[in-house]
């Protein structure tokens, strides 16, 4: 994918520094934000966030567009929501089996999904998280319709109290750096740039002795647990999961997120997930125009905007990039 | 009475039925994404939502201007291939010479906002379409009691389905489609206005989803959600059939209406979920589909 | 401006051709008369393939081609096929959906006084022979005939021609030769890209030679025997 190519945020001596600098804004906008902005809001924000990045790792930098990723999402939803209601585990051990399980999910269908290339790959997604669908439309466990109610957000480590609404946000601040550093250290290995060769010339790749399967499927298993992290950690912020969040819509929006921040960049997921999160907050009484207007943003997105707003952002500071090919 | 594996005969009859009714629809669905994949190398994501249309063309159709079902299955299909060659014309055409994923997303966007704009208005409450007068009523065939609606379903879309598969493999029209799948740039240095032939084949493959949509409108609830709960099934019929062949498509989509049935009697709780699994092994066994050619 | 030498069928001035961000051809001047047979000869990568892609349309160009003294360079390939211009590309474009007799039959009439099957088929006995096999099972050079005979039915009286003898056998660049010639007598204008120069020089009335997307020589049938000439030639095709 041409449209894809992550740029090196810069590549002269000031990268660490400018990388510090970076660092300290965003703990500082993170710390003030509550003060700011309606905590559950930025709660929510977070976790899409999150989830969003996750979902970058495997088409930034795996070139695979999964359609499936709320099968992960939602899963460890309510595998965290079991844990913590059904089990009496603390938050942390409760997010943490979320996370394994949407991890093991996501080896089981990573398995199957990455048989297939580009669009087989993105339909193949699609089809198995709607059996993890219909699955937890049926399971007793999940709650069906009513979704799973009730869960406790409970002490962390079994002292700090989480419905405290700032220690819940320190939580989940922390959850945030935690999931985007290992995205971070991920991309950054050695691992990351086979990903990278992969996507860019799967069969060279092949030719040099990699076995570009293992590569895909490890980024999905990677990609799935941390999509699942997100989804456990909201089903603690909002002590709900439901069948919204295993549901396709779920996987588009993650999607739509992505696009509209930027395919592939590494803030763009944020961004997109921001805008997204607060579009439905402030469309949330117009019902079901939010579809709508979400499916408007997608069409505008792709025919105009596909470097979406970060990559837009890099466009405009990067004045040497030759214009886009024309059609 | 008859039992098989102690299940009723009756009941396992209804079910294959009512299993290759589903399969007729699954049927069509793919056999218009197959048509669109192999000239526009696009998966038609509002496929679905198109086929809904359709439904909605034949309900409106008939409440506000009185368009009986027999109209409506001219004119439905009509309507929504008009919207299919203007969607070609101003949104997919711009996209062509995109990775293919770009397709998906705006196709998958245009089904958001149709399904989105019908759920504003008519709810997700499915609405009631009336079976036609002259195809009301059962025949007792002695083993089973075939609602006249169904089997006219089935036998149509039968019809249709052999139409459209002669239509394209044995007809000079169904050469050039072949050759423009294959190279559409020769073929337009042929002589043949291959643009067009994209917009037409689009609205071709949309208009046969409307036509399944306006044939389902009485079997199913009219719904804004129809589309969406479709698509994905048959895009898991699409994956194991492979997107290579014409007959690939239709033998495919009966025969997994036929397995979803047939579950449906012996294990229902997998019934929603078997064609999910049978992608799976498909996938696990020949990737490229029963019927499909290496990628 | 409308040509007032009307012999002259095509007339390029100034073609420019791109693939994407790579600019292959840096102003073509050619011209070919009615009724001639004119090659394109050059190294691999000249251009020529590209030359003939661009007045189809196949790829993105500027400059000037007038054909039969209209104007082509803004036109897209269906309308400039129906001109009357026949195209066989260089990897022969048989389509493997199609059997023998659809591959022949594809391309639409665009003209009347095309070629009749039976025709065609005289001038190509072993096509008869193969009409209901799959349209790639056919040899490379049964493919070339194909590829070549498809375009006669069409009424087409202007041939581009891509490399017609690569890879095949002797015998058949005889025969291929042999059907080339009986096209110009019957008044075909050809445009032939060939890499053969013994094969263009016995057929062809004039030569350009491409190099670097540029027409760089143009040597006509009766100066290949001028040894001047020759060692001309030879240093810019390396033969």
């Amino acid at each position: 994918m041409n449209t894809t190519k992550t740029r090196p945020l810069s590549r002269h001596n000031g990268r660490l520094s400018r990388r510090i600098a970076i660092f300290i804004l965003a703990a500082a906008v993170l710390a003030i934000a509550p003060y700011v902005v309606y905590p559950v809001f930025l709660m929510k924000a977070l976790c899409f966030a999150l989830f969003a990045c996750a979902f970058n790792l495997l088409i930034g930098y795996g070139g695979l567009l999964s359609f499936g990723h709320a099968a992960f999402f939602g899963s460890a939803a309510y595998l965290c929501g079991y844990a913590a209601r059904d089990l009496g585990l603390t938050p942390e051990l409760s997010v943490l089996v979320g996370t394994v399980g949407a991890g093991l999910l996501g080896y089981v269908i990573g398995a199957i999904a990455i048989r297939r290339h580009g669009i087989y790959f993105a339909m193949v997604t699609l089809a198995l998280a709607q059996m993890v669908y219909f699955f937890a439309v049926q399971a007793p466990l999940t709650g069906g319709e009513n979704g799973m109610q009730g869960i406790p957000r409970g002490f962390l480590f079994g002292i700090i109290d989480l419905n405290n609404t700032m220690a819940m946000y320190a939580f989940v601040v922390a959850v945030f750096l935690i999931g985007l550093a290992v995205l971070h250290r991920a991309v950054e290995s050695p691992f990351g740039q086979t990903l990278k060769a992969i996507r860019d010339n799967e069969n060279r790749a092949i030719s040099l002795g990699y076995d570009s399967n293992r590569y895909k499927h490890l980024a999905f298993v990677l990609s799935a647990a941390i999509a699942g992290l997100a989804g456990a950690t909201k089903a603690l912020v909002f002590q709900l999961a439901s069948l919204t969040d295993v549901h396709w819509t779920m996987s588009g929006e993650v999607v739509l997120m992505t696009l509209i921040g930027g395919l592939g960049t590494t803030l763009g997921p944020v961004v997109g997930a921001i805008i997204i999160v607060a579009m439905q907050t402030y469309l949330a009484e117009s019902g079901s125009w939010v579809t709508a207007i979400q499916g408007a943003t997608f069409i505008v997105c792709v025919l105009m905007f596909r470097e979406g707003i970060v990559g837009a952002v890099w466009k405009l500071r990067a004045n040497e990039r030759l214009p886009e090919p024309r059609e | 009475m008859t039992t098989i594996l102690g299940i009723p005969m009756q009941a396992l009859l209804g079910q294959i039925l009512i299993g290759l009714i589903n399969g007729a629809f699954y049927a069509l669905l793919s056999l218009g994404l197959a048509i669109i994949f192999g000239l526009l190398n696009i998966i038609n994501f509002a496929h679905g939502a198109l086929y809904m249309l359709g439904a909605f063309a034949a309900w409106l159709l008939l409440n506000y201007l009185g368009v009986n079902y027999w109209g409506a299955l001219i004119l439905s299909p009509f309507i929504v291939g008009v919207l299919a060659v203007a969607m070609e014309r101003y949104m997919l055409r711009r996209i062509y010479k995109l990775d293919h994923i770009y397709g998906l997303l705006l196709t998958f966007g245009t089904a958001l906002l149709i399904e989105g704009v019908f759920r504003n208005q008519f709810g997700v409450s499915g609405l009631a379409y009336p079976i036609p007068a002259q195809l009301q009523g059962v025949q007792n065939l002695g083993f089973i009691f075939l609602p006249n609606y169904r089997a006219w379903v089935l036998v149509a879309s039968l019809f249709i389905c052999f139409a459209t598969w002669f239509l394209i493999e044995k007809t000079r029209l169904g050469s050039y489609l072949r050759a423009a799948t294959e190279n559409p740039k020769l073929v337009q240095a042929f002589g043949i206005n291959v643009p067009l032939m994209i917009t037409l084949t689009y609205a071709f493959g949309v208009a046969l989803a409307a036509l399944a949509g306006v044939m389902a409108a009485p079997i199913y609830q009219v719904s804004p959600v129809m589309g969406s709960n479709i698509i994905i099934v048959v895009f898991a019929v699409v994956v194991i059939g492979g997107m290579g062949s014409i007959l690939g498509a239709i033998v495919s989509g009966f025969g997994l209406g036929l397995i979803e049935g047939l579950t449906k009697v012996f294990y229902p709780e997998a019934s929603s979920t078997v064609i999910f699994v049978v992608m799976a092994i498909v996938l696990l066994v020949k990737p490229t589909g029963l019927f499909g050619r290496a990628e | 401006m409308l040509d007032t030498h009307c012999e002259k069928r095509l007339r390029i001035e100034g073609l420019n051709a791109f693939y994407g961000d790579s600019h292959v051809l840096h102003g073509i001047d050619l011209h070919v008369e009615r009724g001639e047979l004119v090659t394109l000869l050059g190294r691999n990568g000249a251009g020529k393939t590209t030359t003939l892609r661009a007045i189809m349309g196949l790829v993105e160009r500027r400059g000037d081609i007038r054909f039969d003294g209209a104007d082509l360079s803004r036109l897209p390939p269906h309308k400039i096929a129906r001109f009357g211009i026949g195209y066989v590309p260089e990897e022969r474009g048989i389509f493997s959906s199609l059997d023998v007799t659809e591959n022949l039959l594809l391309p639409p009439t665009i003209k009347p006084g095309g070629m009749t099957i039976e025709e065609i088929y005289t001038l190509f006995p072993n096509l008869k022979e193969r009409a209901g096999s799959q349209g790639t099972k056919l040899s490379g050079g049964e493919q070339q005939m194909l590829a070549m005979a498809r375009i006669l039915r069409t009424g087409a009286d202007f041939l581009l021609l891509d490399e017609v003898t690569e890879g095949l056998a002797p015998v058949i660049i005889e025969q291929i030769g042999i059907a080339i010639g009986l096209l110009k007598e019957r008044g075909f204008t050809i445009l032939l890209v060939e890499q053969n120069f013994p094969f263009a020089s016995r057929i062809a009335d004039r030569h350009y030679v491409v190099e670097n997307g540029r027409v760089v020589d143009m040597v006509a049938k009766d100066d290949l025997n001028d040894p001047g000439v020759a060692e001309r030639l030879h240093s810019f095709l390396g033969v």
